[in-house]
């Protein structure tokens, strides 16, 4: 299932990563956040939506990440060049992620930030739409959000474009022992 | 047909952006929806998407009351209503109790519908639209186009031009520049605004949920940032479980814009926390605006089944050339003709339910199972019912229903008109306000000798085993005998009688097509009469409209004026019908019928008749019998696209029918084939005529039957 994912999820311009520990996925976060100049400074913040995998991880090097905030508030939200957030499934047949995004964090730093990088444990690789509507318990979840590579339109002359109002990169990191979900 | 109606067709046909981008987008369009359907079965899943939305078009009251109660135990508060006027009202108020100064909205055509923002803003309330496209309109002042992308009709420099105005700034046409444009003006409206207004996909009747489909993931910041969301959903939208919402969302994305899914789908259930810990105010709007009369209605019910994908337009070769301003202001393109009908009134319709050119294509193609085509013909039907049919028209039917008068008028016309016809076998102008009829396509010359006449004089074999009925039509009796001439030939030799009852008329088609259901009725009668009075194993015709009369209308006719008489014969009649190509494949496979053997005819390329392909599936038979004749077939690109010709809609929009057949023609000439086959005289007059007004090697036309006959072994 995860190689479907994979290639589906490229064939709508995601990167798709994949780690076996937490260690290794932090590292390469870590990194990540370098690479692309994560600063203090408005513009190029990144904001990390509470989830399991925080718990579960060495927070401090996270926290060493100047410009990195893990209490989101709208403002740095809007002011971020990264959001991190930790998704609940992926649909193999649409390379889609999907996630209890009730809490307004998730959704903050998921739809404001340039990029945003998407962890997700593999164990949550569904095969398609209806093995997770089985699952899925709108009930229980005010705002369920399904996300299938980054932002994108094509109301200008049919030409596909990426990164409209939402982000222009999305980062999508498996992680094989990640303990707990959502 | 309204004066300024006309205008606006021709405005946009001389529109050379518009056209151009429609014309390219529909043909990579059908490629790309092709692809996203990849390994998926089309008809099952259309079948499912007909069975859940149907059960919710006939449980409107019970869904509605049913999402209400899942809805306001969830917290959201839910506003039911018949009227548009109580909508704008609603939303009015809770803008102005909680000091709303402005408002983002996603894309919503039922806000459109009821004119929500210059509402709003009249009111002092700012309203920004946030789809990209959606914003484009709303900077030029203008009206979408589309239901899925409201600006295809501009181009980058125009969006440039207005982006530049708005940001002051002198911006390049470069696209990826532009949106970045948009995403940098709007985010801070996204920011600050006080209310969100969306629209919805679907809404769930057993959780309560309404869920978003989007790409540019302004909906996500529509519902999440402002402290209120205001939903606005046409009751059509209810699904009655949530499980429903899967194989919407299967064809959805797929049929609207070839995705696989889109890039956001938002579930909403319910309020959720703002950002500064404060609950949602979440409004929902389910709004009737006579949708639940639509659902009443035996036969526009169906159209309740829409999931608003605009694949419809997509594919319709009228809408790729006209755009979509043609049919008015919200929703346009074939289900548009039948929701403005409805939402707006039937008069509304009356002009732009005349572009339809009946070919089917949207109906092949619509992932909710609508039968477009037949329903705009119901309108067309109650149209002609509430106003009555034009003088012009019935005095036409009069002559058309009288065989040897129609023939007389013909004749005697074309003969007139010798001097257009010069000798040949075409009449390339005609004088005055009929030159429009012969601009870029000439007519046939009427024959001297109908086919009933002809038929007299053929001798056929005694004591064949079988007999078919064959039913001629208005064009092989009239102007092209000699298709008749040959199929007599090929039947014989399979061992077939023709017979050609006298009492045969016109097969009621054009009537039918122009709404005037009773004089098609009539038709239906007296052909039945003629048809059945033959002991006959077969009725055979060699055009697809008519064999498309026989085997499905005259049923369908009777039954929608509720005329029971006749419908036991009209059954039989359509039990005994069967096309020219089918039958002589099926001879040919009972080994009743051979070709000559080892010919080498050389290359052929094949047109696909609307009615042969769309409503009788018959498209392999005349393919297979023509490469077993010895023709090596070569497609055309779009090969089952309409030729534009649409019976009598070539004479009342020759300005669109005539691009149309360019573009076939263009097609045809590009295969390189030096011959065209087709199997409806409809379409050879229209191709034939078309190729006549040609430069260069003309391409041959002719109709399969004419071809097998030149080929028979023995």
């Amino acid at each position: 299932m995860f190689e479907q994912f994979k290639t589906r999820a490229e064939g709508v311009s995601a990167e798709v990563h994949r780690f076996t520990t937490e260690a290794e996925a932090l590292a390469f976060l870590v990194d990540f956040l370098r690479t692309e100049g994560v600063a203090d400074a408005p513009g190029q913040y990144a904001v990390v939506a509470d989830c399991p995998f925080l718990q579960s991880i060495d927070r401090q090097q996270l926290e060493e990440v100047a410009g990195l905030w893990l209490e989101v508030t709208r403002d740095r939200a809007a002011a971020a060049k990264v959001g991190i957030s930790q998704m609940d499934w992926a649909l193999a047949d649409t390379g889609t992620l999907v996630q209890d995004a009730s809490a307004i964090d998730k959704r903050l730093v998921s739809s404001l930030p340039i990029i945003h990088v998407a962890l997700i444990a593999t164990s949550g690789l569904l095969p398609d739409m209806p093995a997770w509507l089985s699952e899925a318990h709108p009930e229980t979840a005010g705002y369920l959000a399904m996300i299938t590579g980054p932002s994108r339109t094509a109301d200008i002359e049919r030409v596909l474009t990426i990164g409209v109002h939402g982000p222009e990169r999305l980062i999508i990191v498996f992680v094989d022992q990640l303990g707990g979900t959502n | 047909m309204q004066q300024d109606f006309k205008q606006s067709i021709d405005r946009a046909l001389n529109n050379a952006n518009l056209t151009g981008a429609l014309g390219k987008f529909s043909e990579a369009y059908k490629v790309n929806r092709a692809k996203a359907y990849e390994g998926i079965d089309f008809e099952e899943l259309r079948g499912k998407i007909a069975s859940v939305k149907g059960y919710a078009a006939s449980h409107l009251e019970e869904l509605s009351r049913q999402f209400k109660e899942n809805a306001e135990a969830k917290g959201a508060k839910v506003f039911c209503t018949k009227d548009p006027a109580q909508v704008r009202e609603y939303i009015l108020k809770v803008a102005k109790e909680a000091g709303v100064k402005s408002i983002v909205k996603s894309k919503s055509m039922a806000t459109e519908e009821i004119h929500l923002n210059s509402y709003l803003e009249k009111a002092g309330i700012e309203v920004g639209e946030t789809d990209l496209g959606e914003w484009i309109i709303q900077l030029a002042g203008q009206t979408p186009s589309h239901m899925v992308m409201p600006a295809i009709h501009m181009t980058k420099e125009e969006v440039s031009d207005l982006f530049s105005k708005e940001i002051d700034e002198r911006l390049s046409s470069d696209i990826p520049r532009l949106v970045k444009v948009a995403r940098n003006e709007l985010r801070p409206k996204f920011l600050k605004a006080d209310m969100g207004i969306s629209g919805g996909n679907m809404a769930c009747a057993d959780t309560g949920s309404i869920v978003l489909v989007t790409n540019e993931g302004n909906a996500r910041l529509v519902t999440s940032l402002p402290k209120i969301h205001i939903a606005l959903v046409g009751i059509e939208k209810l699904v009655a479980h949530f499980s429903d919402i899967a194989p919407i969302l299967k064809a959805l994305p797929r049929s609207a814009t070839a995705q696989l899914l889109t890039s956001y789908v938002s579930i909403i259930t319910g309020p959720t926390l703002n950002s500064d810990g404060s609950m949602k105010d979440l409004h929902i709007i389910l709004m009737d605006n006579r949708r639940s009369e639509m659902a009443a209605d035996p036969i526009f019910k169906e159209a309740m089944q829409c999931i608003r994908c605009a694949s419809c337009l997509n594919v319709c070769p009228i809408f790729r050339l006209v755009g979509g301003h043609v049919f008015g202001k919200v929703y346009t393109g074939g289900i548009g003709t039948i929701l403005t009908a409805w939402y707006d009134e039937l008069k509304s319709s009356e002009d732009i339910q005349g572009l339809c050119i009946q070919c089917g294509a949207c109906k092949d193609v619509c992932p909710a199972k609508i039968d477009i085509p037949a329903l705009i013909m119901e309108i067309r039907r109650r149209l002609v019912q509430k106003e009555g049919v034009p003088m012009l028209q019935k005095s036409i039917y009069a002559v058309v229903n009288n065989r040897r008068l129609f023939h007389g008028m013909l004749r005697a016309a074309s003969i007139a008109g010798k001097p257009f016809s010069r000798g040949t076998k075409f009449i390339r102008h005609l004088p005055m306000f009929l030159a429009d009829l012969t601009d870029g396509r000439s007519l046939p010359a009427i024959a001297s000798k109908p086919f009933r006449d002809v038929f007299k004089t053929i001798t056929q074999p005694k004591n064949l085993k079988e007999k078919a009925v064959f039913y001629g039509g208005c064009l092989i009796d009239f102007a092209y005998p000699e298709m008749g001439e040959a199929l007599v030939k090929i039947l014989n030799k399979a061992g077939v009688e023709v017979l050609f009852p006298e009492g045969q008329t016109c097969c009621g088609a054009p009537a039918r097509y122009n709404g005037a259901y009773e004089v098609a009725a009539q038709n239906a009668e007296d052909n039945i009469q003629a048809l059945l009075a033959e002991r006959a194993d077969y009725v055979v015709s060699a055009c697809p409209t008519c064999t498309v009369a026989l085997d499905h209308e005259f049923i369908a006719t009777f039954e929608s004026l509720g005329r029971k008489k006749y419908l036991p014969q009209a059954r039989e009649l359509a039990a005994k019908t069967i096309d020219f190509s089918t039958l002589v494949k099926k001879l040919v496979d009972e080994g009743r019928l051979s070709f000559k053997e080892g010919q080498h005819l050389g290359k052929i390329t094949y047109h696909d008749s609307c009615h042969l392909k769309r409503t009788l599936h018959a498209e392999q038979s005349p393919r297979q019998l023509l490469q077993k004749a010895g023709y090596e077939l070569s497609e055309m690109f779009e090969c089952d696209i309409c030729c534009g010709m649409g019976g009598s809609y070539s004479l009342k929009l020759p300005e669109i029918s005539a691009p149309i057949l360019q573009r076939k023609l263009k097609n045809i000439k590009d295969t390189g084939a030096p011959m065209v086959a087709m199997d409806c005289p409809g379409c050879v007059m229209q191709i034939r005529g078309g190729m006549d007004q040609l430069e260069g090697a003309p391409v041959r036309v002719q109709h399969t039957v004419e071809l097998l006959a030149a080929q028979l072994k023995g």
